[in-house]
């Protein structure tokens, strides 16, 4: 009689903690279930003996009901609550080997030559969110580097901002350009195909972010972001139908992807004697313009002998 | 109602057994006694399983202590000291001083589960929780590389320094992910152990850098 069974519920056995309170929690609202029975069974037996007829058993009936009620409600909740948050949904796109993200990181430099069918796209979103964490790391290494100082926010909110913002934000973006365009795509392969998309950027930043020269960037930019981007129409353009459609989206995704390679590398770059001007005041003579190659170490050193000369003058 | 009094079991089958689970009935004794002890005890317990978990990080051996008994006390304490000894670090201490303690908490958190989610994605064995204990412990080295920078920095701040704290701060970074790895490692299939040490390194990179990159104004 009653929800607790003697039955081991196997759907709860898949952790192997012995110690875990989700585990104890369950065993321990079993134990209230059946001690609040046993206690229920009891006092309606005790009831029945000393009320005999209909308003005993009335009772007792009632009380199965209301119980028999709270029990279904609560199994119905549980069951609809472990449906739907469960992260068991993102799973099949975790599903991948090393060899096959290594294989995918390396296509995603090489632009496809056939673009008369269309290419298949892996709907993965390991390696995708992968890179983006890459990036933000990359991104904050490259702020810190630079001495970049955010007023309103923190140095982390801002690269996971950006580079989440991007990532979700102009894929959905091209995903929807797509739709108007008759472009066949979904979103997850969306997602991932511009995650890959990122590797290009990846590799510009790390190297352009501890090398300082201008050229060394265009050429990177041009290079890499290119190929990149290059492989990433490629493939949209042969999922694409007709001439107007394959240019407004190959053509919007080119100029976001490239542009945001600029972004990245100018926004959060800065040159050291901008930053010294505002911390010194007008008192300072301005600095030389020079390449920015000053490793972190001597930028202490440059900003003590900066605040001795002030002192001085 | 004689046919009602026919529901109950007939006395010539016999219905007997012991359902009996054995946590049930030992949970209420335990909670007296733990309730009655003094409160002196209670802690030093608490502090005793968590220092037993700091000497398995600092010598990882193949043990289950820190898989079986997890709990957070120790990863708290980790993160707070480790954000405290970063704060005031950046050329405008008047107003990052804030939001520098709150951002290595939201990293070291966030990151924590952002690698637990992507390992129980790849098909891990291991419980949420489990895993954040491990991860929040093995912060330990990095919190003693943070503590050396900070009395070498007192000495000074030139290139030896900077190499002796470089030297220092990758020793420590190496040694928490070989000891996050051999903990969580365990648990995956073995053809995907690199997908999921991936992340672990690039999460204690991070923290390595802010600790590197730390200069007091």
């Amino acid at each position: 009689q009653g929800g607790g069974s003697a039955v081991i519920d196997m759907e709860n056995m898949d952790d192997t903690s012995g110690s875990s309170f989700e585990d104890m929690g369950e065993m321990h609202q079993r134990m209230k279930e059946e001690e609040e029975e046993e206690g229920e069974a009891g006092a309606a037996e005790e009831e029945d003996g000393e009320f005999l007829g209909m308003k005993g058993l009335r009772g007792q009936l009632g009380r199965q009901v209301a119980d028999q009620m709270w029990q279904v409600g609560k199994r119905q909740a549980s069951r609809a609550f472990s449906l739907y948050a469960n992260i068991d949904i993102l799973r099949p796109y975790f599903d991948v080997e090393p060899v096959q993200v290594r294989t995918r990181l390396l296509e995603s430099m090489i632009p496809v030559k056939m673009i008369n069918f269309p290419q298949k796209i892996a709907g993965e979103l390991y390696g995708p969110l992968m890179l983006v964490f890459t990036l933000v790391a990359i991104l904050l290494h490259g702020m810190k580097t630079s001495d970049t100082i955010i007023r309103e926010g923190t140095l982390m909110g801002t690269a996971i901002g950006t580079c989440f913002g991007y990532w979700l934000g102009v894929s959905s973006f091209i995903y929807f350009l797509a739709y108007l365009c008759n472009a066949q795509i979904t979103m997850v392969q969306m997602l991932s195909l511009l995650g890959y998309g990122l590797f290009g950027h990846c590799i510009t930043l790390f190297v352009t972010y501890n090398i300082h020269f201008h050229s060394l960037f265009y050429i990177f930019w041009l290079g890499v972001g290119g190929l990149s981007t290059l492989r990433m129409v490629a493939v949209l353009v042969s999922r694409t139908v007709g001439h107007t459609q394959r240019l407004i989206l190959c053509g919007t995704l080119a100029a976001l992807h490239m542009l945001f390679l600029l972004y990245l590398h100018f926004a959060y770059h800065k040159v050291v004697e901008g930053i010294l001007d505002t911390l010194e005041g007008p008192n300072m003579p301005p600095f030389q313009r020079v390449a920015r190659d000053i490793p972190v170490v001597s930028n202490a050193a440059l900003n003590t002998t900066a605040k001795a000369v002030a002192l001085t003058l | 109602f004689a046919g009602l009094a026919d529901v109950s079991i007939a006395e010539d089958i016999p219905v007997e057994g012991e359902i009996t689970v054995p946590v049930g009935s030992r949970s209420p004794d335990e909670d007296y006694s733990t309730l009655d002890e003094p409160v002196r005890d209670t802690i030093m317990r608490d502090l005793k399983a968590v220092g037993k978990k700091f000497v398995h990080v600092m010598y990882p051996k193949k043990s289950s202590a820190l898989l079986r008994d997890w709990d957070l006390w120790g990863p708290l304490v980790l993160c707070v000291s480790l954000a405290l000894m970063l704060q005031g670090g950046s050329a405008d201490s008047k107003d990052d001083g804030g939001p520098q303690f709150a951002e290595v908490f939201v990293i070291i958190w966030f990151g924590a589960v952002v690698i637990t989610l992507n390992s129980k994605l790849l098909g891990g064995t291991i419980s949420f929780f489990q895993s954040l204990c491990v991860l929040g412990y093995c912060v330990l080295p990095l919190t003693v590389a943070m503590l050396v920078c900070r009395l070498v920095l007192l000495a000074g701040s030139g290139t030896v320094s900077f190499i002796i704290r470089l030297i220092v701060v990758a020793a420590m970074f190496a040694w928490s992910t070989l000891a996050s790895t051999a903990f969580l490692a365990d648990s995956q299939p073995p053809n995907r152990k690199a997908l999921v040490v991936y992340p672990i390194f690039l999460f204690y990179f991070v923290i390595s850098w802010m600790i590197l990159t730390f200069t007091p104004q």
